[in-house]
């Protein structure tokens, strides 16, 4: 049943990058395209674009960085797997899933109002500062689902 | 710390001075000129009236549309050699040399019409070239005929020219022709298509015409001379038109040390066309010009100086009035002027609004180096910043130079958690260590002078909270500062007195309990006294507030009402500090990125020479993506934490920024 215990951790953290990865990857096309829409007409608006393009990667980032504290916890980096119980491999899937489906729902819904952001900047270059902070709202939940699975990770390695 | 005050003031000249009056005004940039709007409806002026300079002005725009259209040509032949990058800003340019350039520039307008025409006209070779590129490709299948190719036969014959699809045989052509009456010359074959020239008696014409007809016989593309005449003539067409467009690029070329009069053009014609702007809002007599506008009280000595040595004026200031919509200029000390941009961000101050502008400079930085939080990081944007800086000492414009002051001071706010939190590019020197001289490094090394937020995730967490609360406990007490400046005491005292005695009380309350306290390993156990004394402080703060949050209301039962909604409002703090989390988050974030990038780098360190190499290849290029990405995030989410849980505590916003009629100019920048 060691086995099984196992999987399911390594379930957990493959689920926290694939996911809010996943996430990411439809957040940051969306916003490109439409970065790149406003490019065409204004080049030299690149910068500020591409920096709210940039906006709902972070998604991912988290979600790797879940899933390597995962991993490192497991000792399946750099080491010999560790054995786990069945309870405490599901733990770690729990405490992954904050963040995978937040970081999924969050990124998308970042990507949206990064869109509206372009178009804002777009026609109103001088508003950049207050287009940031738009799509930065959204992360905030992101940011939590973030800290809850750190926190519940770290709180599952603990368990004997 | 301070808005600056601001005068009103009039300017009244003589109309034969207003133009060095106004490049005066233009070139010294303090002055915002009032343009009074002028109604259709409204009764014409009987002393003043307003020249029309619409027309004027349209032209000035027409010639700098030509002369960065010529710029671009010229830049797009000859590329403008280093730049300098992101952060230059304008070369600064004499008085004498304006002057001296202002002198040129019909000649300069003449260089501008050359570029425009010149490559107007490479527009057109490169249209041409393709067209006769088309043409010598349409004539290689009939090279080798030797008769101009609109040839149709002799008085008694009649010669068909043209291709049927496919490689057609000469033999399955003849089929079914009497062949000794008909000459069939494959000119050219490929399997796509066979070209013929097929002559024939006229009498069998009309049977030769039907047999071809339906093998699918098609008249060729290309008509006129003889085609090996044809094909010399277009190619040494092309021959020419390639020389002339590499001619006109030299032409072109030749103007790029000019490059500096197409861009001071540019610039001229911008400022003529914003003087001519302000020019039509004056109001004007025959002999007089009035200015209007708002000046920063400490430039009124210097305009005033300026304008009545110089010519004949009158300079009079005056306050403005209480109700007027005064446009806001910050000044703050070399601390808080960086942030100065990330308030212009969000709003200016209202009349009778405080600047914020020290306020979240005091906390700016930390929490910036809190969210980033590695000493390596911190110590690259210090010293990539001052290397900016020192390079374009002259050229970066004030904004930018805040702005990237603002990276600097920030940098320090990181460095000095770095060295908290012991992260230097992550754990990169242990990993180190542990790769290339010590594997038998324990795992617990740190250099952290305090905690590392990794293996105490709880305790730095704690810490963010607090640092919350004392963040906003500061913007209710800048409530309570504006409250009594406005000669409100009494709004300080329910707004922000009943607030701190419920939030402390409560705060006090709930780090005893097992839970909370529990939670960052804390067991207070305080006397129940200390309690008790936390449970009045809450109570007086609730009744405090419930009795006067809706005292707006006159109608009690509404004013309770209210009053309890205000109540409600502890959810919003308690979300507000829980906002505060992210300084963990995103700290964690860098400093875990940092390790993932740091152990990839541990993996492929194994063989000699190679191994160290790629190490270092992937520690530079992954510490990059995550500074970049960390310091992006660093900046927005400190934006945030201003923004919404500090700013939102006591500062609204609404004023209009100081513009100043200015050399609003993109290259240069003159100066007396």
């Amino acid at each position: 049943m060691g086995d099984l215990g196992l999987f399911f951790a390594i379930l957990g953290a493959a689920l926290a990058a694939l996911v809010a990865g996943a996430g990411s990857a439809r957040g940051v096309g969306m916003a490109g395209q439409a970065a790149a829409g406003v490019v065409t007409d204004q080049p030299d608006m690149f910068g500020r674009v591409l920096i709210l393009q940039l906006l709902p990667g972070t998604q991912g980032i988290y979600g790797l960085l879940i899933a390597f504290v995962a991993m490192n916890n497991l000792g399946i980096i750099g080491g010999t797997p560790a054995n786990i119980s069945l309870l405490k491999g599901l733990a770690y899937l729990g405490a992954c899933l904050p963040m995978a489906i937040v970081g999924y729902i969050s990124a998308i819904n970042q990507a949206k109002a990064a869109v509206a952001s372009i178009a804002l900047v777009s026609k109103r270059p001088d508003q950049f500062g207050k287009s940031m902070l738009f799509p930065a709202m959204v992360e905030t939940y992101a940011i939590f689902a973030l800290l809850i699975s750190i926190l519940a990770i770290s709180g599952v390695g603990a368990i004997q | 710390m301070a808005v600056l005050p601001m005068k009103k003031v009039l300017i009244v000249g003589l109309r034969k001075n207003r133009k060095q009056m106004l490049e005066l005004l233009q070139r010294q940039g303090v002055l915002e000129i009032e343009t009074a709007a002028v109604h259709d409806g409204d009764e014409p002026d009987p002393v003043f009236s307003r020249t029309d300079t619409a027309g004027v002005r349209a032209t000035f725009e027409k010639n700098i549309t030509l002369a960065n259209q010529a710029l671009a040509v010229l830049d797009a032949v000859s590329p403008p050699e280093g730049g300098g990058g992101l952060f230059v800003g304008r070369e600064k340019m004499s008085l004498t040399d304006y002057e001296t350039n202002i002198r040129k520039r019909e000649k300069i307008m003449d260089m501008v019409y050359d570029l425009i025409s010149q490559d107007k006209r490479r527009n057109e070779i490169a249209a041409e070239i393709p067209k006769e590129e088309g043409q010598l490709e349409a004539l290689a299948p009939w090279q080798d005929f030797p008769q101009p190719m609109d040839c149709t036969g002799t008085a008694r014959t009649k010669t068909f020219l043209g291709s049927l699809p496919n490689d057609v045989p000469e033999q399955e052509i003849m089929s079914g022709i009497d062949n000794e009456r008909v000459a069939v010359d494959i000119i050219s074959h490929s399997p796509e298509q066979t070209c013929v020239a097929i002559t024939c008696l006229k009498e069998d014409a009309a049977a030769v015409e039907e047999k071809l007809r339906h093998m699918s016989f098609a008249r060729p593309a290309v008509s006129g001379d003889v085609p090996a005449r044809q094909k010399e003539k277009l190619t040494a067409n092309l021959e020419k038109l390639a020389a002339e467009d590499e001619k006109l690029r030299d032409k072109i070329k030749a103007y790029a040390p000019r490059r500096d009069e197409l861009k001071f053009i540019a610039d001229y014609f911008r400022m003529r066309s914003d003087k001519y702007e302000v020019i039509g809002s004056l109001e004007q007599t025959e002999r007089v010009f009035l200015v209007r506008g708002y000046i920063p009280e400490q430039s009124t000595r210097l305009l005033e100086d300026l304008l009545t040595t110089r010519f004949d004026c009158v300079v009079e200031f005056s306050d403005p009035a209480e109700d007027e919509e005064v446009p806001i200029l910050l000044k703050n000390n070399a601390y808080a002027a960086p942030v100065e941009g990330v308030v212009a961000s969000y709003a200016m101050p209202a009349r009778g609004e405080i600047d914020p502008t020290f306020l979240a400079s005091v906390f700016y930085y930390f929490l910036f180096g809190m969210m980033l939080s590695d000493a390596a990081y911190g110590l690259i944007m210090v010293i990539g910043v001052a290397v900016v800086l020192a390079k374009g000492k002259d050229t970066i414009e004030p904004g930018m130079r805040k702005t990237l002051k603002m990276f600097q001071y920030s940098g320090i706010g990181t460095i000095f958690w770095g060295v908290m939190f012991g992260s230097w590019f992550g754990d990169l020197p242990a990993v180190i260590i542990r790769t290339f001289f010590d594997p038998s490094l324990p795992a617990d090394f740190s250099i952290a002078l305090w905690v590392e937020p990794a293996v105490q995730p709880m305790t730095v967490l704690g810490f963010a909270f607090i640092i919350g609360i004392i963040h906003i406990f500061f913007g209710m007490a800048a409530l309570a500062y504006t409250d009594i400046k406005q000669g409100k005491p009494l709004d300080a005292l329910f707004d922000v007195g009943f607030w701190y005695l419920l939030l402390i009380g409560a705060i006090g309350i709930l780090i005893n309990t097992e839970m909370v306290g529990g939670m960052f390993g804390l067991s207070l156990n305080l006397p129940a006294s200390v309690i008790t004394v936390f449970e009045i402080l809450a109570g007086i703060g609730a009744v405090g507030i419930v009795l006067f949050g809706g005292r707006d209301s006159s109608n009690w039962g509404l004013r309770i009402g209210k009053g309890l909604y205000a109540l409600y409002g502890i959810s919003s703090y308690l979300s507000d500090i829980l906002s505060y989390s992210r300084l963990l988050a995103l700290g964690l974030a860098t400093g875990v990125i940092s390790s993932v990038f740091n152990s990839m780098a541990a993996m492929v360190a194994g063989p000699p020479v190679i191994g160290p190499v790629l190490f270092a290849l992937i520690v530079v290029v992954g510490h990059v993506l995550n500074l970049a990405i960390n310091a992006l995030g660093a900046y927005v989410h400190t934006n945030r934490l201003e923004y919404v849980e500090f700013f939102g505590k006591f500062y609204n916003g609404g004023g209009k920024p100081f513009t100043p009629f200015t050399e609003n100019t993109k290259h240069y920048r003159v100066k007396e």
